[in-house]
């Protein structure tokens, strides 16, 4: 395992968990979790666990974020905090 | 509310750094969750199963069981969404929305029963309506089939690469989802309808739960996929490999049905008339 | 303290994973809006998949799938060939499988509840929901 690509990877995980709650814009937000996902699905393959990546990948990052993109353009798009 | 987060997120943080110090020292061959079931499914799954791919044999073989009410629990979401949100087709006033192609011009049409609709210059909309965009449908209508494709060689492959009927069923159901959202939602329910996806999802678990009754009728314990080898005319191991294989399509069955009819509700609101 | 400290540092990791369990918890606790408690709700669940996953994790051994294990005839290559050490623990990752599964499951159902609620009250700020029920 290589730790520097582990860091890296890592610290985009964090970066992209605290933007998607703190971004005042539900649509950015439901965007930065597909992102965080798929930043998921790299650490998951990294480490070998390459059945949990390919489910990760394909519930994650894909159906996970269509479902909030419809529940967000249902309600509303704006919130205060 | 905010002082109340921040003091139970320190405190169980500091609870679960103060445990830190006993983990073992990560990726060590030697720490104990290596040691006592595992070893046994490593070395066994290949003489007794024949499925090279050793997650896909405990998953559908050995823990076959947690499996089986993980596809139930699936299937009761889907359940469940389409209780909380479906409104019965008579509460909804049928007003539909009609644009003249050449000039522009929209029209709203309530619909009675009496007088049957053809309007050959009209084309049908939605109330938030987006002009005919040639380059997303043509490629989504391309890449799709390939796309279903791919699926179905994701769930029949998982023996030996990674795989399986959940992320077989998951793409098969993104593939509809992707017709929904590059076209519009009353084609992708054209091409599937509502009572298809009410009746696949319980055929799912039907197929997981029906093999595991076979095997118990044939004599054997629920879900010993030995049994069918009867059934099958093979020899024991490779009826547990067919035996897997059958109950990775009920699973891809139940998955598909399922995340189509979520989205189908969750962006339609219930309505089904239009979708995102 | 010293060793817990030492500890600490060699785990790094571990640490980065209890980081993120915390900002799912805190935002489950803390945020006012329904669909942020729901994102909050993901992250914890991510986080603790990713926690159990590293678990499982070998030095020097590779993905669970047994090379040349196919065609006729292979299950008779017997337990001689394969040695345990040299494949990652399958266990975790089957676990984790149902985990995702039955989060992504979590997630419809709970964003179709938050529909519901914005069909009722118009707002998804929870102050303003409860504001409402107040003053019925």
């Amino acid at each position: 395992m290589i730790w520097q690509l582990d860091l890296a990877i890592l610290t985009l995980v964090v970066v992209t968990a605290i933007g998607a709650i703190a971004v005042k814009d539900l649509l950015g937000s439901a965007i930065l979790f597909g992102a965080y996902s798929f930043m998921m699905c790299l650490l998951w393959s990294i480490m070998g666990a390459v059945d949990v990546a390919f489910t990760e990948a394909s519930v994650g990052a894909g159906v996970s974020t269509v479902f909030f993109v419809a529940a967000v353009f249902r309600t509303t798009r704006r919130t205060k905090d | 509310m905010r002082a109340l987060g921040i003091i139970v997120v320190i405190l169980t943080g500091a609870v679960l750094l103060y445990a830190l110090g006993d983990f073992p020292s990560w990726a060590d061959p030697t720490s104990p969750a290596h040691k006592h079931v595992s070893p046994a499914y490593i070395e066994k799954s290949l003489e007794q199963t024949s499925v090279p791919n050793i997650v896909t044999a405990v998953l559908a073989d050995y823990r076959g069981y947690d499996t089986m009410f993980e596809t139930t629990v699936i299937f009761g979401a889907g359940v469940v969404c389409f209780f909380l949100l479906r409104t019965p087709r008579k509460d909804r006033a049928r007003v539909r929305r009609y644009r003249h192609v050449l000039t522009g011009m929209t029209i709203r049409v309530k619909e009675t029963r009496k007088t049957p609709l053809v309007l050959e210059e009209f084309e049908r909309i939605d109330t938030l309506w987006a002009p005919h965009d040639l380059i997303i449908k043509t490629a989504c209508r391309i890449l799709i089939p390939f796309i279903q494709l791919f699926a179905l060689y994701v769930i029949a492959h998982g023996h030996h690469s990674p795989g399986g009927g959940f992320q077989g069923g998951v793409i098969l159901g993104a593939s509809l989802i992707l017709l929904a959202i590059s076209h519009d939602l009353r084609t992708a329910l054209g091409r599937m309808s509502e009572r298809l996806h009410a009746i696949l999802c319980p055929i799912g678990v039907f197929i997981y739960a029906g093999t595991g009754a076979l095997c118990l009728a044939l004599g054997f314990n629920f879900l010993d996929y030995g049994a069918l080898a009867r059934i099958l005319h093979v020899d024991p191991v490779t009826a547990r490999s067919h035996g897997i294989l059958i109950v990775e399509i009920g699973v891809g069955l139940a998955v598909m049905a399922t995340m189509v009819w979520i989205y189908s509700n969750i962006s339609s609101k219930g309505k089904y008339d239009e979708g995102l | 303290m010293s060793n817990l400290l030492s500890s600490i540092v060699d785990n790094y990791n571990y640490l980065i994973y209890i980081i993120l369990m915390m900002i799912g918890l805190y935002a489950m606790i803390a945020k006012k809006n329904l669909v942020k408690k729901i994102v909050g709700m993901n992250v914890l669940q991510t986080a603790i998949i990713l926690f159990y996953v590293s678990i499982g994790a070998k030095k020097g051994a590779t993905i669970p799938i047994i090379q040349h294990g196919h065609g006729e005839g292979a299950h008779e290559m017997g337990a001689s060939v394969i040695k345990a050490a040299e494949y990652i623990n399958p266990l975790p990752h089957v676990l984790m499988l149902t985990a995702i599964v039955v989060a992504v499951a979590t997630l419809g159902v709970a964003l179709a509840l938050a529909i519901k609620v914005y069909d009722r009250y118009q707002t998804l700020e929870e102050d303003e929901i409860l504001a409402q029920i107040r003053e019925k």
